[in-house]
């Protein structure tokens, strides 16, 4: 019996030998085989243990079984040595150049022009003060755009407008592209009662062109009508406007009487900046620049809507939504807001995700500060001005702001009222 | 409006600086565009006195000068003027001078290696004239040392204020002057204008003729004086009307133009030799003509104003007087004529001629109705100072009488509309000192409002002019809550639409233009017109209001490929204009893709094969707009074909049912032909306004979802078809085999060629099918898969694949 045993254990030795050289699954699968195949040696010599007597199978069992196990296991010992190394050896040929350029997402290649962005900034301030948004047709009566709106018949201050008209019709009426949007007040006053809080945001005509004038621009007007707003509240509302919009804690502004044939008083409105090589800040400075025109709804342009201006009052302003936009992010040519320049847009517009102020820029220098964990970088964001939101001016076309002693941004910033000598 | 400080100084006594001056004058509303201070640019230039002058050792046409400027030792100058010579007085330049001819500042130099340490200056040099033959020669008793603009007036800064169109009185610098003292800023002086006695009785009458029609001559004074002399004015008008940019002419006609700046009144002067009878103030008629003192001739009609005599039209009223009857050097007897008009028929007439006279801008604003007959005398008196002569009596035809406005106004006004609370002497003060006269007790006033203030109509007027003087500082700024009102959403449907389909769009790559609302005739045309032609336009490429955004886009684009981008994806969403009412105005969204402006990416790029923008970039660019606009879209048809602007086999229309929603497609070759654009591009138009409005529901919560426990089966069929078959009709049918257990179909792959007959294709869908209750078994399984063959092979003529 020692024989056997002996016997075993050299087969043991042969075949885990053999385990051990194999130099692949293939030449291990044969090894398998040949030991542990249905003709392979260990399963023959197990199949003997058949023909032997009680005794003899109680001994040799064991040790045929032992055999079988141990060699099983070292199979699959070197099996996993060898699956292991395939895979090494498979990876190593399958490299690629990480270096290669990834395509920009979508939503990061789109933008969003700034007249977009800045119409839904001034919507989520105005918003926040109880403002709904009220829209009208660009094609006017002469009606709605002068004549409810206190423009005497061929009084100089329809001059004031250059207007695109259309062709008189069989009737001796003419109509017109709105020159501001009160026409949307006067919507707004004919077909909801007072209270009222509208903005009226839109676009608007004048014939005119050059650097700071476009026959087609952009205006937001607003208009407050109950029993008493008064000009104190007017004042408030601009001023927390400038600072939401602009993104300042302070703000100056200056009111300066005026006129416009629909509000009485009248008053332009300056708002205090400096301005140096990264553009205009607000709140700060010595010059003052001409935002936007206001005042109290003229009673007969109530009476006009039929609102008894005994019982009710209150107050309008407009201005120039590509004005505004061209402060707080620093354009310097109006006519390239709608020149489609692609390196304008790209430049100057918003991805689709970003956040319109009130909304999203003021809490982003939180994530800055999570982000970046640098305090100083993180302070130079917070500052009011350009850093946070304008990009560097595109450089090629000059700036041609300054006027006389104050900044000016010409006339559309507000409700005209340049004259046209 | 344009004055002169000193001008200013007639009218007002005050000790104020020009730039307090200047800073009152904007707040009170009288907003300064612009201030010219000669006496400031010139200040550093002095007088001086040239003690010789040397011929240059190193250049013939140079002179050395010594010059004597008033303090220390002469200064050696380097001067080129052929002028320049011993004795003469000049304009002396010190250095560091900066010099406004030429923008420079004067250095210390040396000329051909001899020093000058500063410059005699020419007209051009300081900025007077062009001249720049020599430098300047100043009479031989100018003072030395002393300043230059001192000794030539020009120490007087011109003021410029914007007016606005309601205050006409301040077309005066005797109104301004009144504002500026009820803001505190000096002493109006006022000064009362005399009557001049007449010698003898108007020998000229006037008649005011409308017949029926509407007097547009409210008031008309006429006075002849005899005996005049006639010439250039003295130096103080003369002066005074350069400074404020007018060409000085004669005597007569600079004291019209002086009393039109000093009292915003406008007067005319004729020659009465050259006036032939009586004069006759009536409208024009048809085909009447004048020439002008402009020297232009100007047609009539009925509807304009005029002053005739027997000859015919001497005067354009109120705006411009006639050649034929003007004043010149040799007019002895002069008429001045002193008139009120109809603002609103000036403004017509002068629109219509194009004439902008300053009689025009005064006389359309409003002067004042009070002022006709002591404007008159005021004139007359500076006549008979500047040019003698012996005056007529003044003849006053129509009703000069001033209607006197009233109005009641309670202080709480003030309070009410401004929220300003002002003591009642204060506000009685500036009312006061503006002209209005107050009555009545504290708290209610009654209030006359002064005849040059035709603006001033309500209470509301009152409170303008009470805040504008005491400033608007003075009202607080007031917290304004936003009452009681509910908060309802801001923004309407629509308005939401246009900001998620922007926004969409914008996620897809596509970048936001914003291009005219008016395009040319030809590209309206060819995108279905409708939208109204502009009567005035600016330019012949913008006369149309547009009916599509796609023909600015393709333009937009093709710019951008002008300069070297052609690779460009744009979207506008924004109005287009079917017709000219409010409803024939819509809300579009379209975009155009040009060259490589894939939907995932634009440009070449190593990841992709090479490829236009086809229609399913903008298929799905639609799309997208359509699901941010809460469209319904399992209910929307894709119908092959579209307007004439697409390619009629690359095109398709959106549609629910018969409504049309919009199209995509690539843009037809002609259409990019016409429109000057090269191509391929790829378009799609939605009008947002027909998208269904989603059904209210009652409540905000989403439908509860259902997770079935039992596990979906996915089986693929390959369909043999005519090549004209739509993939949708396949996966239609495909639906519709099973509505309950087809959960899903997918088209995953097109074939033609090989193993496929011609005219055929092959379309491979994916079917989930989801049980609902059991699994299904072998056999349920197998039913399914043959009725979903049947019924695609009903349906669309498809065969299974083998």
């Amino acid at each position: 019996m020692s024989d056997l045993k002996s016997d075993l254990r050299q087969f043991e030795s042969r075949i885990l030998a053999a385990v051990t050289a194999a130099a692949d699954e293939a030449a291990l699968e044969s090894v398998r085989v040949a030991a542990l195949g249905k003709k392979g040696s260990i399963s023959e010599l197990l199949k003997t243990l058949g023909g032997m007597s009680p005794e003899q199978r109680k001994e040799n069992g064991p040790l045929i079984n032992g055999l079988k196990d141990a060699v099983s296991a070292a199979i699959a010992a070197r099996k996993d040595v060898l699956k292991a190394q395939a895979l090494d050896a498979r990876l190593n040929t399958e490299t690629v150049d990480v270096t290669l350029p990834v395509r920009e997402p979508p939503a990061e290649a789109g933008r969003l022009h700034p007249l977009t962005q800045v119409n839904d900034e001034l919507t989520a301030i105005f918003a926040d003060m109880g403002f709904a948004v009220a829209e009208g047709p660009d094609i006017e009566t002469d009606e709605y755009n002068f004549t409810l709106l206190n423009f005497p018949a061929s009084h100089p201050a329809r001059d004031m407008h250059d207007t695109f008209f259309f062709p008189e019709k069989p009737d001796g009426s003419r109509l017109l592209l709105r020159t501001h949007t009160s026409p949307v007040q006067i919507r707004t006053m004919l077909h909801q009662k007072p209270p009222i809080r509208v903005i009226c945001p839109g676009r608007t005509y004048r014939r005119d062109s050059d650097q700071t004038h476009t026959p087609m621009f952009h205006q937001v007007e607003g208009l407050v009508i109950d029993r008493q707003a008064h000009l104190g509240h007017l004042k408030w509302i601009l001023e927390e406007f400038c600072k939401a919009f602009f993104e300042v804690d302070h703000v100056k502004m200056r009111f300066r009487p005026s006129y416009f044939p629909f509000t009485e008083p009248s008053l332009e409105v300056d708002i205090q900046c400096r301005r140096d090589k990264d553009g205009i800040r607000f709140g700060e400075g010595e010059d003052w620049l001409e935002i936007l025109g206001c005042g109290m709804v003229h009673p007969k342009v109530l009476q006009n809507c039929g609102i008894d201006p005994d019982a009710f009052q209150g107050f309008a302003w407009g201005m120039g939504i590509d004005r505004i936009a061209m402060l707080k992010y620093g354009m310097a040519d109006l006519r390239a807001f709608f020149e489609a320049d692609m390196r304008w847009l790209e430049h100057y517009g918003f991805r689709p995700l970003d956040l319109p102020t009130l909304a999203g820029a003021r809490g982003r220098p939180e994530w800055v500060r999570k982000l970046v964990g640098d305090e100083a970088l993180v302070m130079k964001m917070c500052l009011p001005g350009r850093e946070l939101h304008s990009p560097p001016p595109l450089r090629g076309r000059p700036v041609r702001l300054r006027r006389t002693g104050r900044w000016r941004v010409a006339r559309y910033t507000a409700w005209s009222v340049e004259e046209p000598r | 409006m344009k004055f002169t400080r000193a001008w200013l100084g007639e009218h007002l006594d005050t000790a104020a600086s020009l730039e307090a001056i200047i800073d009152r004058l904007t707040m009170i509303g009288l907003e300064v565009e612009r201030v010219e201070d000669k006496a400031k640019e010139l200040g550093a230039f002095i007088i001086a006195r040239v003690i010789s002058a040397e011929r240059h050792p190193n250049a013939d046409r140079l002179r050395v000068c010594m010059v004597d400027t008033g303090t220390g030792a002469p200064v050696q100058v380097v001067c080129g003027a052929p002028n320049a010579r011993a004795g003469m007085k000049g304009v002396f330049a010190p250095p560091g001078t900066h010099i406004p001819g030429t923008g420079l500042d004067l250095k210390i130099g040396k000329i051909r290696g001899v020093e000058s340490r500063g410059m005699l200056c020419s007209p051009r040099e300081l900025k007077l004239s062009e001249d720049h033959e020599g430098i300047i020669e100043l009479p031989s008793d100018a003072p030395v040392g002393k300043k230059f603009a001192d000794l030539i007036g020009l120490g007087d800064p011109v003021i410029e204020i914007n007016l606005t169109p309601n205050r006409p009185d301040c077309a005066g610098v005797h109104g301004i002057a009144r504002d500026l003292a009820a803001a505190g800023l000096g002493t109006f002086k006022n000064a009362p204008i005399d009557a001049v006695k007449g010698a003898f009785p108007c020998p000229v009458n006037v008649k005011l003729e409308f017949g029926a029609t509407p007097s547009l001559c409210p008031g008309f004074a006429l006075r002849l004086v005899r005996g005049v002399r006639n010439g250039p004015s003295p130096d103080w008008l003369q002066r005074r009307l350069v400074a404020i940019g007018l060409r000085p002419i004669n005597a007569l006609v600079d004291i019209t133009n002086f009393v039109t700046y000093d009292r915003s009144r406008p007067l005319h002067v004729f020659d009465a030799a050259k006036v032939h009878g009586d004069l006759v103030v009536r409208r024009a008629r048809a085909g009447e003509n004048l020439v002008a003192l402009d020297g232009r001739s100007y047609v009539l009609d009925e509807t304009m104003c005029v002053i005739a005599d027997v000859r015919g039209v001497e005067s354009l009223s109120g705006i411009m007087g006639g050649a034929a009857t003007g004043c010149s050097e040799t007019t002895t007897d002069v008429l001045i004529e002193s008139a009120l008009w109809v603002p609103a028929n000036i403004a017509e007439t002068g629109r219509k001629h194009g004439i902008h006279s300053d009689a025009r801008y005064r006389f359309e604003r409003g002067v004042d109705p009070a002022f006709m007959v002591p404007g008159l005398e005021l004139a007359t008196k500076l006549v008979l100072e500047l040019c003698g002569g012996s005056p007529s009596e003044i003849f006053v035809a129509g009703d000069a009488r001033v209607e006197q406005k009233r109005i009641e106004f309670p202080l709480t006004e003030l309070e009410r509309l401004a929220g300003l609370n002002a003591d009642p002497q204060e506000v009685r003060r500036v009312l006061g000192a503006l002209g209005f006269s107050v009555a009545g007790q504290d708290t209610k006033l009654s209030i006359s409002v002064p005849s040059w203030r035709p603006d001033i109509e309500g209470r509301a007027d009152i409170v303008e002019e009470v805040v504008r003087i005491l400033g608007v500082d003075r009202v607080p700024s007031t917290p304004f809550d936003r009452g009681e009102n509910p908060r309802k959403p801001v923004l309407t449907q629509g308005q939401v639409r246009t900001r998620r389909a922007k926004r969409a769009l914008a996620a897809r790559g596509l970048v936001e233009a914003v291009t005219w609302s008016f395009i040319d005739r030809q590209s309206a045309e060819l995108f279905g017109g409708g939208g109204p032609a502009i009567a005035n336009p600016i330019s012949a490429e913008l006369t149309d209001m547009r009916p599509s955004l796609v023909p600015g886009l393709v333009a937009a684009a093709q710019h951008n490929a002008d300069r070297g981008f052609g690779d460009v994806a744009l979207f506008e969403v924004g109005q287009i204009f079917k017709g000219d009412r409010p409803q024939d105005q819509l809300t579009a969204a379209a975009a155009v893709r040009r060259g490589r402006s894939k939907s995932f990416g634009t440009g070449r790029h190593w990841s992709d094969h090479d490829g236009a923008a086809d229609a399913f970039d903008v298929k799905g660019d639609a799309l997208a707009v359509l699901a941010a606009a809460g469209a319904p879209m399992t209910a929307i048809q894709v119908v092959p074909g579209g307007p004439p602007w697409y390619h009629p086999g690359r095109s398709g229309t959106l549609q629910i049912g018969p409504h049309v929603l919009g199209h995509f497609g690539e843009i037809h070759p002609r259409a990019l032909d016409a429109l000057d654009a090269e191509g391929p591009a790829a378009a799609f138009e939605l009008i947002l306004e027909r998208i269904p409005e989603p059904k209210q529901k009652p409540t905000r919560a989403k439908p509860s979802l259902e997770l079935s426990p039992l596990q979906p089966i996915e089986r693929d069929f390959a369909f043999a078809v005519d090549r004209g078959v739509k993939a949708a009709d396949v996966v239609r049918a495909a639906q519709a085999a099973d509505k309950s257990l087809v959960a899903e179909v997918a088209v995953f792959d097109i074939y033609e060629g090989e193993g496929i007959a011609p005219g055929k294709k092959s379309i491979a869908i994916a079917v989930r099918l989801q049980p609902r209750e059991k699994t299904l078994t072998d056999a349920e399984i197998e039913a399914i898969a043959t009725r979903i063959v049947d019924e695609v092979g009903k349906r669309t003529g498809g065969v299974l694949r083998a």
